[in-house]
């Protein structure tokens, strides 16, 4: 199936800023981060489809997820 | 109405010019009265005279929004990169009451971007930079400085009559402390953080619990920045940020920023705002 992966930030370097992926059915957000090379640590904000999000939910088709780093500096 | 209290009115209505009260005015009267320089400036307000300062706000805070400025008390958590700004600008405005909280001492690897820190500082308190900085801007600020980390043995104290929390903390297990507290003493946080090109801003108003969302994945205690670090820029925007969102909080307007993030990315100059619906909080 397929959904479209919208990462933010420095998520983007040597990756993409949208991109239509083809994905297993029981895939999580998890492994799609794992995918990517994102350590799970540095993942903030989870969006599926506009709502928040955790890295043990499934995904469904045409679903859109969005990753944002997480971010704590001052 | 009290005997020097008209005094001081008929004194700086005398004086003012235009509506307009010159900061020599302010000083004088301030002396001639037995008053803090901030009591000048709510008498001057009350009676729809200006600090002369302030002339250029005008036409965005009214004077009797600039009286609830001064009227108000914003505690601000970290003096590193993001508090100095917010500090300064808060100053600028005529915020009447500022509280500074930062236990660290300025190091050469804060200079390229806080704002307080200059090279004489190093090894210098970063609450005494800031009392420093606030007395050369702003008299009429009146601060409580505290030289410690926060926590929760002194979050009833440090968050004492205060109209607006501002989060400037480099720790993340600190700042969902710091939420909690906000949240039992009902209390509006503004809440910015940054990591490289990029940052975020969102407000916890009383009664949400958003930090809760932006962290919910949190286990190492910091996020990115620890290796991305932090450039001069970042601080600076995300701070003005926070206190566009502090100053429509303090004057009561529309808040325009609830159960929202707002996304900052600065390389890619994209902003996106991101809405956390009702059932998600």
């Amino acid at each position: 199936m397929q959904v479209t992966v919208k990462l933010f930030a420095n998520f983007r370097n040597n990756r993409f800023n949208k991109e239509i992926r083809t994905i297993a059915p029981d895939i999580t957000v998890g492994a799609i981060v794992t995918e990517l090379a994102i350590k799970k640590e540095e993942v903030g904000v989870i969006l599926i489809n506009g709502r928040h999000g955790s890295l043990d939910q499934g995904l469904t088709e045409g679903d859109t997820l969005s990753l944002f780093p997480l971010i704590g500096g001052g | 109405m009290d005997d020097s209290v008209k005094e001081t009115i008929e004194f700086l209505q005398k004086n003012a010019d235009d509506g307009l009260l010159p900061f020599s005015v302010q000083q004088e009267a301030g002396q001639r009265f037995s008053l803090h320089i901030a009591e000048v400036e709510e008498v001057a307000l009350g009676h729809d005279l200006l600090p002369a300062r302030y002339q250029r706000n005008r036409s965005m805070i009214s004077i009797q929004q600039q009286l609830s400025l001064v009227r108000s008390k914003v505690a601000v958590f970290g003096c590193g990169g993001l508090g100095g700004y917010i500090i300064e600008e808060l100053a600028r405005l005529g915020v009447g009451r500022i509280t500074v909280v930062d236990p660290d001492v300025f190091e050469e690897h804060n200079l390229n971007r806080q704002l307080l820190c200059t090279q004489e500082l190093l090894g210098k308190k970063k609450v005494d930079a800031a009392a420093q900085r606030l007395a050369a801007i702003n008299p009429a600020v009146r601060l409580q400085a505290f030289d410690a980390a926060f926590g929760q043995g002194n979050s009833a104290e440090l968050l004492k009559g205060v109209t607006v929390a501002a989060d400037a903390l480099d720790s993340i297990p600190v700042r969902l402390e710091l939420a909690k507290a906000c949240k039992d003493q009902n209390i509006p946080l503004v809440h910015g953080a940054i990591a490289g090109w990029s940052g975020h801003v969102a407000v916890q108003y009383p009664g949400e619990n958003i930090l809760q969302h932006l962290y919910a994945g949190e286990k190492t205690g910091h996020g990115v920045e620890k290796r991305l670090g932090n450039p001069s820029f970042t601080p600076a925007a995300i701070a003005s940020l926070e206190v566009a969102e502090i100053v429509k909080i303090l004057l009561n307007t529309d808040p325009l920023l609830p159960r929202r993030y707002l996304a900052v990315d600065l390389y890619h100059m994209e902003f996106t705002e991101v809405f956390f619906p009702d059932g998600d909080m």
